[in-house]
């Protein structure tokens, strides 16, 4: 998932790299970092924006490891899914371990299943889901639907995606 | 006036209309200066011939009644052989297998530097290239609009009407019978199953209908397209297919509660050939119902351009047929 972080930074030397390193130690992928050294807090700390992605999971421990070194976090904003997604599938969504084909989407990092509406008419008869994903970019969304694509064939469900053009106007 | 001498190879539906926009269209041909001539017709067991041109009316109504042309026992073929003309109307049965007898038949027609004007997938599917080839080595002419589409004009607005538009993708429904089907089973919240037989029972739907359902029709019309509008070198087997059949109406309410029709789509796109049930937003030009066909081209200069018409059909197919033959006659 992609996060933002507002931190403080120590006015010393240093301290930048020192706030950065947490990052890469859990293989974040950093996109964006703006340092305010001309907006020093009454505290006279520097703030810093930093935007990465990293797996949800390696989130807590990251926090802990800026606070450790003494980097304040001062806000966080961890929903950055700029897009939005519905596809639908047929087949044995439930029986195939629906949970599993959530899972493998949220540990994207960079997608997450929001919404699952699932329709079961009888017993050993496919069902029907519609799904809705949030995705943090375009190319995301297309990557995540692919991945979704493969999961499926695996378990012999039907994707049911939205028509090129209409990825086209959501790009 | 130009005489042209013809042939119809295959008189099912498509022929038969052929035959009946000749009679209707017959004064309007001549004030353009073409005067078609059917020197023969052939059908799976018997065929017509007469030098001065065949007596269609009767024709039609020998067909209707006897269920058979006529009484000469010649074949298709061996008419494109024997009987001097100059153009074959081919609508025989498309075979996507092998290209079938309509295939036989093109490479014949060609043989004779005759020109070929055609409904028929199967060839075009399958040996589009070796077609071309086939027919420039001869100074033949191959005609297809009618494969593709019926009514709608798709090759010749994408190769023709918008000449200089470069067609970046293009992408729509192109079989009825599956639009019939998704489109009634959202209205009635019926099975596949149970709308399929009510297709059946309309004579929308074959009594085989894997041809339809399972995507094999739009997949060979797209290779066609795919090769005459996107120059590419396609068979039907550079063609993803996923049909209609695993399409439920629980799926069909869900799509519809996000705003989404499910509608059986094929698309031509960075040179990929696809055929699969997809999305298509309820407001989307694309969401046309009922047995309608339906198709979007993207373009570079023009931006999108979308058809809707009728996709098959006697007569709609036979007026592709129809404009394909002015298209190479008139002067
Ligand atoms: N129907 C449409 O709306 C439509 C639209 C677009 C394209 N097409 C294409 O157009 C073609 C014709 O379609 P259709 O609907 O007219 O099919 P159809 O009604 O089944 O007619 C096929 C005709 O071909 C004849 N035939 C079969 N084998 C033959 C052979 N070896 N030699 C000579 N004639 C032979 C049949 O003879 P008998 O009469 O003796 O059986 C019949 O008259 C097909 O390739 C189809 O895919 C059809």
């Amino acid at each position: 998932m992609r996060v933002s972080m507002d931190l403080e930074l120590k006015d010393i030397p240093g301290q930048l790299l020192l706030a950065l390193k947490p990052i890469s130690d859990f293989k974040g992928n950093l996109i964006s970092v703006v340092h305010h050294h001309e907006k020093k807090t009454p505290r006279g700390t520097i703030p810093v924006q930093v935007l990465f992605e990293v797996k949800p999971d390696h989130l807590d421990d990251l926090i802990s490891d800026l606070e450790e070194r003494g980097v304040r976090v001062v806000s966080m904003d961890e929903k950055r899914y700029l897009e939005h997604g519905a596809v639908i599938l047929i087949g044995h969504i439930v029986h195939t371990d629906i949970q599993d084909t959530i899972d493998q989407i949220d540990n994207t990092g960079y997608a997450e299943v929001v919404d699952l509406n699932l329709s079961m008419p009888k017993i050993n008869m496919p069902s029907s889901a519609s799904l809705k994903i949030d995705a943090v970019s375009k190319k995301d969304l297309q990557a995540v639907v692919e991945l979704l694509k493969s999961i499926a064939r695996e378990k012999d469900l039907l994707v049911i995606e939205p028509i090129e053009s209409q990825l086209r106007l959501m790009k | 006036m130009k005489t042209i001498r013809a042939s119809v190879i295959g008189f099912g539906a498509v022929g038969q209309g052929v035959a009946k926009v000749l009679l209707e269209k017959n004064d309007y041909l001549r004030s353009i200066g073409i005067d078609i001539r059917i020197v023969a017709i052939a059908d799976s067991r018997t065929a017509v011939i007469d030098g001065e041109g065949v007596d269609l009316s009767a024709v039609l109504a020998s067909k209707k009644e006897k269920g058979v042309v006529g009484t000469e026992k010649i074949s298709g073929t061996g008419i494109i052989k024997s009987v001097d003309h100059e153009l074959v109307i081919e609508t025989t049965p498309t075979n996507i297998n092998d290209g079938g007898v309509g295939l036989v038949n093109m490479f014949a027609a060609f043989e004779k530097s005759m020109d070929v004007v055609t409904s028929n997938k199967g060839p075009l599917a399958l040996k589009y290239v070796e077609l071309f080839e086939a027919a420039n080595i001869s100074g033949s002419s191959l005609k297809f609009e009618a494969s593709v589409g019926g009514a709608m004009p798709v090759i010749n607005l994408a190769c023709e009407t918008l000449a200089g538009n470069k067609i970046l993708s293009m992408e729509g429904i192109f079989n009825g019978t599956c639009n019939y089907i998704l489109s009634r089973m959202v209205e009635e919240h019926a099975s596949y199953e149970q709308m399929l037989a009510e297709a059946q029972e309309l004579g929308i739907a074959e009594a085989d209908p894997s041809y339809d359902v399972e995507g094999i029709d739009t997949a060979s019309k797209l290779v066609i397209v795919a090769n005459a509008v996107f120059g590419m070198n396609a068979s039907y087997k550079d063609v993803t297919v996923t049909g209609i059949t695993r399409i439920t109406p629980e799926a069909l309410l869900l799509a519809n509660v996000d705003g989404y029709a499910i509608k059986l789509i094929g698309e031509v796109n960075d040179g990929k050939i696809n055929v699969a049930p997809k999305l298509v937003p309820l407001v989307h030009p694309l969401a046309v119902g009922g047995t309608l066909n339906v198709f979007s081209v993207q373009t570079d200069i023009s931006g999108p351009i979308t058809i809707t018409g009728r996709g098959a059909g006697s007569i709609e197919t036979a007026s592709a047929i129809l404009s394909d033959i002015i298209s190479l006659y008139k002067q």
